[in-house]
């Protein structure tokens, strides 16, 4: 069965079926989403179920779409993007569990999620380069729309703008970085396996990789609020409305992440060996910087945006290894952060519903007040300082390993203790002041989380859940394709390589 | 003599129909001449279809008058390009007609002179013939633009673009005759064959230099485009998008033929000032669209940091950039025609233009909101649409040089400043159209049928080159490619 295929067709669907039923009908357009986005994730289920680990592209769907360019219509999983995909489609229908709170144009707000899905889906579903970028920007624009429409609180045209024009630019500088890489390999075709194929044979010249690789790391980087370029991220999400910030901040962010790896690293091997050293400064910079003003935060949003932005700095870290094990940690960490986020903006949105505000002076004593969600948060926040237990742990020490076993050594100490004692300190500081103490005053008449929402987050802690306690059920078929994008053309990956003791595994 | 006469057929065609139109205003009451736009519509929907006869293109490749005359792909291309552009601008005149006052018909005749003229040019293989072409246009532009007797704007833009105009014509005519002086000929291939021996000679160069000037002028390039905004402006709004769509595509296909390949040594010894002023270009169009909040010069603004874009297209120098000039013109077509003709329903003469008008659209005529918005977020580069695969192409013709040339990557540089500046300005018009709340109007709008068709036609154009760009790229490589003998 061509399951990718159906995954990214059916929320393009949704989006045309309400797009032409009537704006009265909301009980009937909430169906329609709720329905689709429950038969993808159950669709990304089977497809994760039966993919086979080491066996190659699966679930292959390609055809011609400009000849004279060389542009196909290509969706195919292997072991990175598998995971990926399941996590976008447990996100999309928590998303669309979440998006209740909208009751304003809620047609225009449902035709808008269900492009943003699909879009999302078709982004790391695609092995073309073209249809990578178009799908991406596909759900970008809804994005800002949800944002300058839906969107929440006194900031919010600044907000809107400020996100245009930041992942606007990020998108502009890694797609030229992706036409050069065309342009570069000599090779007819924007397919990825087929670029790859092309490098093996004749490598980019060194000087051009030179270039290439900045354009894509910055551009890329913007787009995952890579410092100092990160201060569109708090703000935009503090902004967005659930179900979009959701989605962004859970799997479209990773768009740049997952460029980096699968066409960035391969593609200019040299060029990223001569500056992932200033990536991994930048990282550390996510992850003190960030971490520092997280916990100056008042606002529960804005501490949940600018952790997830630290949080950030994990990945870059072991992108920056340029190993194996570090690879494998940095994929492993865009997963379970994006469950992670989707939770937190989840939570967030329900507590925004109940009083307006989020002020987290305000609050207080909600763990008795709404027991399910109280305890949700609680998961939350220590998930995000890294409890072990949770795919968060497993990830990030698979990182710490892989950038230490790259001589990193100086970065990853700071790292280290920066991630631990700086995250620990905001997310305790959060717990006592959300959900221990005397219940704020506000909060008197706030109310639990409905089942539907229940269920969704309860979906996204298990999933968090299982992936920290199995973390091999991803690291088997992550570490089968980073292997060979990183041994593709440096005898210096080959250190990593020996290393490749199970560290995430078992 | 015969045998030539087919070659300009269809220009004889639409000079004919220019002239019937004349005729038959002399006959019919006033009621009935405001269908006389559609029938001229419609006849150049014919003359379109025409176009495609195998009996005509089969003189592809052929030339006319002793070689001054000559019809290929990018003449075809760009005959068809403006029949197509001034069956759209006909079709909207009839709904200006109304605020004319006076002389409907001798409207709708001067726009068929001067697609006769554009259609010449696309066909200029001489000097002589280029000049003609270029005055055909721009006189008929100087009436055209003041054809609003009774408001002073249109009759200040009028006089601006006249006295501009005139300018532009004294350089392009010097610059023609030291060319002549130089090079002996007036017809591009002989000058072709020469002008590789004359890259020394200063009066050869000072001649191409003021041709150029000339031609930059018509596509609003940098530092000749001061009369844009305020002609824009003032112009009435059909007059205002077949100036923006019309006469600039006929300064680049001249820009093309003349440059891309007649003079390419000469073309590639000034690379470096090409680029500039391309640079420029964006920069200017951009940088000065921010603060406006009147749209036609917004969009005026816009359409001079668009000509900067296709600019790059000939800076590289190859059918790649050719071609990807020929797409994004295509779609910039439809989507200009779209905004002006949604700008033309919200307002009224001269007054209203300013960008709140479009408060509340969203609501008001949820069809005008989507056609403005798909036009608007088309010009701002952003895919599945007809603007993102233009630029696409363009950046992907840049890039094959960029890398190991340092210049053509400041170039790009500028460029991606550049649409992030104009996400903004564009991102501002939607803003008003979707989420502004100071509305002071909340009635319908009002829109003809055929309006509406020609707008229908616009969203599906700007959906088909962006999302199936198969076939498009096949006609614009097949166009870019120019045979030289």
């Amino acid at each position: 069965m061509d399951w990718l295929l159906i995954i990214v067709l059916l929320p393009l669907f949704a989006a045309a079926a309400v797009g032409f039923m009537p704006g009265s009908q909301r009980r009937m357009i909430r169906g329609i989403t709720l329905g689709t986005s429950g038969l993808l994730l159950l669709c990304a289920l089977i497809a994760f179920c039966t993919f086979k680990v080491g066996s190659g592209l699966q679930f292959e769907t390609k055809f011609v779409w400009v000849e004279s360019l060389g542009l196909h219509f290509h969706l195919a999983a292997d072991g990175i993007n598998i995971g990926i995909i399941l996590m976008g489609a447990i996100i999309s229908f928590a998303a669309a569990c979440c998006a209740d709170d909208i009751t304003h144009r809620v047609k225009e707000f449902h035709v808008l999620l269900n492009l943003m899905i699909g879009g999302i889906l078709g982004t790391f579903a695609s092995m073309d380069l073209f249809f990578f970028y178009f799908f991406h920007e596909l759900a970008l624009v809804p994005t800002f729309i949800m944002i300058g429409v839906w969107g929440r609180g006194a900031n919010r045209n600044y907000a809107t703008y400020k996100i245009t024009l930041y992942l606007s630019l990020g998108a502009l500088l890694a797609l030229i970085g992706l036409i050069g890489v065309y342009v570069q390999t000599g090779a007819v075709s924007f397919s990825i396996p087929d670029l790859i194929a092309t490098v093996q044979e004749s490598p980019i010249d060194e000087s051009s990789q030179q270039w290439i690789f900045p354009l894509l790391m910055f551009g890329f980087g913007i787009l995952v609020s890579l410092w100092p370029f990160h201060t569109w991220a708090p703000l935009g999400y503090g902004a967005a409305p659930t179900a979009t910030a959701m989605l962004h901040a859970g799997v479209l962010k990773k768009f740049g992440l997952y460029g980096i790896i699968r066409v960035a690293i391969p593609m200019a091997p040299v060029g990223a060996q001569s500056w992932l050293g200033v990536l991994a400064w930048l990282a550390l910079a996510n992850l003190l910087f960030c971490g520092l003003v997280a916990v100056r935060q008042k606002d529960l949003n804005l501490l949940i945006g600018n952790s997830s932005v630290a949080h950030m700095g994990f990945i870059f870290l072991g992108i920056a290894s340029l190993n194996v094990i570090g690879l494998t940690g940095a994929v492993l960490v865009m997963i379970a952060h994006g469950l992670l986020a989707a939770l937190a903006f989840g939570l967030s949105g329900h507590l925004y519903r109940q009083t307006g505000s989020l002020d987290m002076r305000r609050m207080g004593g909600l763990l008795r007040q709404m027991p399910l969600a109280g305890s949700a948060l609680l998961m939350v926040l220590l998930a995000g300082c890294g409890l072990p237990g949770f795919a968060n742990f497993a990830g990030e020490v698979t990182i710490f390993f892989g950038a230490w076993a790259a001589g990193l050594k100086v970065v990853t100490v700071i790292a280290a203790w920066s991630a631990l004692v700086i995250g620990g300190l905001y997310m305790m500081r959060a717990i006592r002041n959300i959900l221990h103490g005397p219940r704020g005053d506000d909060w008197a008449k706030a109310s639990d989380v409905s089942p539907l929402i229940a269920t969704a987050l309860g979906l996204l802690l298990a999933a968090l859940l299982v992936f920290g306690f199995a973390p091999w059920l991803l690291t088997e078929g992550i570490k089968g394709e980073v292997t060979k994008s990183v041994l593709l053309p440096k005898p210096s990956g080959v250190a990593g390589q020996i290393q490749t003791t199970e560290v995430a595994g078992r | 003599m015969d045998g030539q006469l087919q070659f300009i057929q269809l220009e004889v065609m639409v000079v004919a129909l220019g002239l019937l139109v004349l005729l038959a205003d002399l006959f019919l009451s006033e009621s009935a001449r405001r269908s006389l736009g559609y029938i001229a519509a419609g006849s150049l929907g014919l003359v379109f279809l025409l176009s495609f006869r195998g009996g005509y293109t089969d003189l592809s490749e052929g030339e006319a008058f002793g070689g001054i005359y000559r019809l290929d792909g990018l003449a075809l291309f760009f005959k068809r390009f403006f029949l197509l552009t001034a069956i759209f601008v006909l079709v909207f005149a009839v709904d200006f007609a109304s605020r004319l006052r006076s002389g409907v018909s001798e409207y709708l005749a001067f726009i068929l002179f001067a697609l006769s003229g554009m259609m010449f040019a696309s066909s200029a293989n001489d000097f002589s013939l280029l000049f003609v072409a270029i005055e055909l246009i721009t006189v008929t532009f100087y009436i055209l633009v003041s054809f609003q007797r009774h408001r002073m704007q249109s009759l200040e833009a009028g006089v601006k673009y006249l006295i501009l105009g005139a300018v532009s014509s004294a350089f392009l005519v010097y610059g023609i005759a030291l060319v002549f002086g130089e090079a002996g000929s007036l017809k591009f291939d002989a000058i072709r064959d020469a002008h590789a021996g004359l890259l020394g000679s200063k009066v050869f160069l000072f001649g191409m230099l003021f041709v150029f000037a000339g031609l930059a002028f018509k596509i609003s390039a940098f530092p000749f485009q001061v009369w844009a905004p305020d002609v824009y402006q003032g112009a009435p709004t059909p007059t205002t998008t077949f100036l923006a769509v019309g006469s600039k595509a006929a300064g680049f296909v001249l820009l093309i033929r003349l440059f891309g390949s007649v003079v390419p040594e000469l073309t590639a010894q000034w690379g470096g000032m090409l680029m500039v002023v391309a640079a420029l270009t964006i920069l200017y169009g951009n940088l000065c669209a921010l603060p406006q909040r009147n749209l036609k010069r917004l969009l005026a603004y816009s359409g001079v940091a668009n000509a900067g874009y296709m600019l790059m297209g000939i800076v590289v120098q190859s059918d790649e950039g050719t071609a990807a000039i020929l797409y994004y013109l295509a779609g910039y077509l439809f989507m200009l025609v779209a905004a002006f003709m949604i700008i033309n329903l919200l307002t009224r003469d001269g007054e209203g233009e300013d960008i709140s008008c479009l408060a509340g659209l969203g609501k008001r005529s949820p069809f005008l909101a989507l056609t403005l918005t798909l036009a608007v977020v088309s010009l701002a580069g952003i895919p599945p649409l007809a603007g993102f695969f233009g630029k696409f192409l363009l950046v992907k013709a840049i890039a094959v040089k960029a890398f190991g040339d340092a210049g053509y990557f400041a170039l790009l540089a500028v460029a991606v400043f550049g649409v992030v500046v104009s996400i903004y300005y564009y991102f501002g018009i939607i803003r008003t159209i979707y989420w502004s709340k100071d509305t002071t109007d909340n009635s319908p709008v009002a829109v003809a049928w055929p309006t509406r068709v020609a707008l229908g036609l616009c969203v599906a154009a700007i959906l088909y080159l962006g999302i199936l760009p198969n076939k498009p790229i096949n006609w614009t490589n097949a166009a870019a490619k120019i045979e030289t003998k």
